[in-house]
């Protein structure tokens, strides 16, 4: 085991909600890495997008992750050496491998996985045990049911059992909504926490028929916040769903519900638990995505810190945002279970005094696994692990996902929708999950499965003509660019196969991207029209899931695909969240 | 001025069931249960103002050589980005007194204006309805109240979606 105390310690700081910028935590007299010094009277676990990956994983962070106007080279836009130096982490540390992509490979070997639920169960404990009962909660982020063949395959039934042993006792929601209405509601009646939302309503039909909401009298479907006591102080919860759900999904997923930023009813939420229900701290539980946090920060007044997610931005500091009512604290918890988040408070009668917060990664070689959570992942994985275990090739260098353009592991799910669907060109969705495989590492079903998992996996042939395929481009780019944060939805840009283009991310829309060309280096012609294949479309296809697209080119043996990721950039000379085209 | 949710559904509910509307005049708009045989009962149709294919002329033509004020007393919820474009739900309220009209226009579609309603006197000043818009554009609510014009924009985005992280 070569982590050493020095290594880790560089990220553990401190935030204070009356001083512009946080401050920086003594942290030389902790005795170990997990041991934190103590502050405070009450403390908050957050967990966010750990999609469902109850095994320890390697997951490489972005080396694009490009800012636009005034986002421009403010957090989370930094990568690499620019991340580094903002947050004031040593290069070759353990932290600078878990929160950034630099020399990743060889840091990967160095320190190993990051995660895993009995990893994370053994932390969370220990963190708890160290404040004293009754004096932490644990919420979770959302995206927690979905991202593995196991969870997709039982619905996110696995998570459930997993959240409740966590302890998890507040979450909200993203790619839950995908499973539909009746399986977010069988799960949620044996979750033994609060699922909050408050921005989530149903539709002027629904409320016609009178479909099951929490409140019919304003039509929230769930409860939207929950008090919680520590200490003899009171903390509001407030959650804020995935705004977005019936765009970025197929809308057959929600029928019934609207859903929203919804930032005046926010408001008035935040504006009754502070006047009527008299709390002390007021939390706001998000699955916005950063940018939509820092914007929702300025505008919503009396919220003491948005614990966010989303955007899977493991940024180690919260921001400071400041708004008409005071400050609001801003963080972001990373994706795939490599961090807990650590926030502590000291609350005072009607007021948070102080926050320390830390984002620890959970490194999996330091933690004794816990036993009961061990067992209930072996157990659950039992009846399904075994059908997706046999090794269809191995990768032969480094696969990863998260980048804002391309990523090696779609670049071989979009050769494999080439290939097997006899396509021109190969459309794949901008996810920010998926773990990394490194260089030599058996490829099996299960790590096919855990880049593809959706309920809405099939793949589609279709005929589309340059000019459309200019337009789905343009729009996508546009969700991920938009100068307003309000108009983002998160996730990455569409991936491409068999394709080049120019993008200028600080143009409108419409004139992002340009020099269309095939890989045969002939430009795509606005009028003529192209065999187009892709999967997790809004619309209902009925191909072959993508799973076993992408197994089948697997099988096949074919020799790697090295070409470069078709992407030039325009326009981000200087943009500190670009390291190196990924 | 605090709009809780409460009033919002009451609103709605009177709206669904016709009573708190006397006109309902239209392109664009989907009548929820408003019976038709109301729309007729009341004014003529502003024919001149729903040819018109730009904004200001709609506005000019509905109401002549006045021009709206941007006001915060008028209230519209729209979402940031439509769920579909086909059905956008929109509603506006207002809190300004002697309300005669409400009127909705979108920059962007064939036809600026997309619905105009009359407002009898002693009826809440509240409108919700769903339109379509033919993409991304400025949504305008303009209150007609006490013979002025008021105001209030806001941009949505139409977008074909998927791909969300």
């Amino acid at each position: 085991m070569s982590i050493r105390r020095r290594d880790l310690l560089a990220a553990t700081a401190a935030a204070t909600l009356t001083a512009g910028l946080p401050r920086r935590a003594r942290a030389a007299d902790t005795p170990g890495v997990y041991d934190l010094e103590r502050f405070g009277n009450a403390r908050i676990l957050h967990i966010t997008d750990t999609h469902a990956q109850l095994k320890p994983v390697f997951f490489r962070e972005p080396s694009v992750n490009l800012g636009v106007g005034a986002m421009a080279g403010q957090p989370p836009h930094l990568v690499g050496k620019a991340f580094l130096d903002r947050f004031g982490i040593r290069p070759d540390s353990a932290d600078a491998y878990a929160f950034t992509c630099v020399e990743f490979e060889k840091a990967a070997g160095r320190f190993g996985k990051l995660g895993g639920f009995a990893h994370l169960k053994t932390l969370v404990d220990k963190l708890r045990a160290d404040v004293g009962e009754r004096r932490s909660l644990l919420l979770d982020g959302g995206d927690l049911w979905q991202g593995t063949g196991l969870a997709n395959t039982v619905k996110g039934a696995d998570m459930v059992e997993a959240a409740n042993l966590l302890g998890i006792e507040a979450m909200t929601g993203h790619w839950e909504f995908t499973y539909g209405e009746q399986v977010l509601r069988d799960n949620l009646s044996r979750f033994k926490g609060e699922f909050l939302a408050q921005n989530v309503f149903l539709t002027d039909e629904a409320a016609f028929n009178d479909a099951k909401a929490f409140d019919p009298a304003s039509g929230r479907v769930f409860r939207p916040s929950v008090i919680k006591e520590i200490a003899g102080f009171r903390i509001a919860i407030i959650g804020q769903a995935f705004p977005y759900v019936p765009i970025a999904h197929p809308r057959r997923f929600t029928p019934d519900w609207r859903f929203g930023i919804r930032d005046e009813e926010l408001q008035k939420l935040v504006d009754s638990h502070r006047n009527t229900d008299k709390v002390d701290a007021v939390i706001l539980l998000s699955h916005n995505g950063m940018d939509v946090d820092l914007k929702l920060a300025s505008r919503v007044t009396g919220i003491d810190v948005i614990l966010g997610g989303h955007t899977h931005d493991a940024i180690p500091l919260p921001i400071t945002v400041t708004n008409a009512g005071g400050v609001t604290l801003v963080t972001n918890a990373g994706s795939n279970g490599k961090f807990l988040a650590v926030l502590d408070l000291e609350l005072t009668r009607g007021k948070v005094a102080n926050v320390r917060y830390r984002l620890l990664p959970v490194f999996s070689e330091l933690l004794k696994p816990d036993s009961t959570m061990q067992a209930l992942i072996d157990r659950v994985r039992e009846p399904h692990v075994t059908d997706w275990s046999d090794k269809l090739a191995t990768a032969d260098h480094l696969l990863y996902r998260r980048g804002n353009f391309s990523g090696t592991m779609d670049q071989l799910i979009c050769d494999a929708l080439l290939n097997e669907l006899d396509s021109e060109i190969a459309l794949s969705p901008g996810f920010r999950w998926g773990p990394t495989a490194l260089a030599g590492q058996p490829l099996t079903m299960e790590d096919v499965l855990a880049e593809t998992a959706i309920t809405y996996p099939e793949t589609y042939v279709a005929t589309m003509t340059g000019s459309q395929i200019k337009d789905v481009l343009e729009d996508v780019c546009d969700n991920l660019f938009n100068a307003d944060p309000y108009h983002q939805q998160g996730g990455d840009m569409v991936r491409v196969g068999g394709l080049a283009y120019a993008c200028t991310p600080a143009e409108s829309i419409g004139k992002r991207i340009s020099e269309l060309k095939l890989r045969n280096g002939r430009h795509l012609e606005a009028g003529k029209r192209y065999r187009v294949a892709g999967w997790a479309s809004v619309n209902e296809q009925s191909g072959a899931p993508v799973w076993d697209i992408v197994a089948r080119h697997l099988r096949a043996g074919r020799p790697p695909n090295r070409d470069a990721p078709g992407v030039t950039l325009n326009g981000v000379e200087g943009n500190p969240g670009i390291a190196r085209l990924g | 001025m605090n709009i809780t949710d409460r009033e919002f559904s009451a609103t709605r509910r009177l709206v669904l069931k016709g009573a708190g509307v006397a006109a309902l005049i239209g392109l664009g708009v989907l009548p929820l249960d408003v019976p038709q045989a109301l729309a007729a009962a009341n004014d003529k149709y502003p024919e001149e103002a729903f040819k018109q294919k730009n904004e200001a002329d709609a506005i000019k033509a509905l109401y002549g050589g006045r021009t709206a004020e941007p006001s915060d007393q008028v209230k519209m919820d729209a979402p940031e980005i439509a769920e579909n474009g086909a059905v956008v739900p929109v509603s506006a309220i207002t809190t300004l007194t002697g309300v005669t009209s409400i009127s909705f226009l979108v920059s962007e579609n064939p036809v600026a204006l997309v619905a105009s309603y009359r407002i009898p006197d002693g009826t809440l000043p509240s409108v919700s309805n769903r339109i379509k818009m033919a993409k991304t554009s400025n949504l305008t609510v303009i209150v007609e109240a006490g013979g002025k014009l008021y105001s209030a924009t806001k941009e949505v985005k139409v977008t074909v979606g998927g791909c969300g992280g």
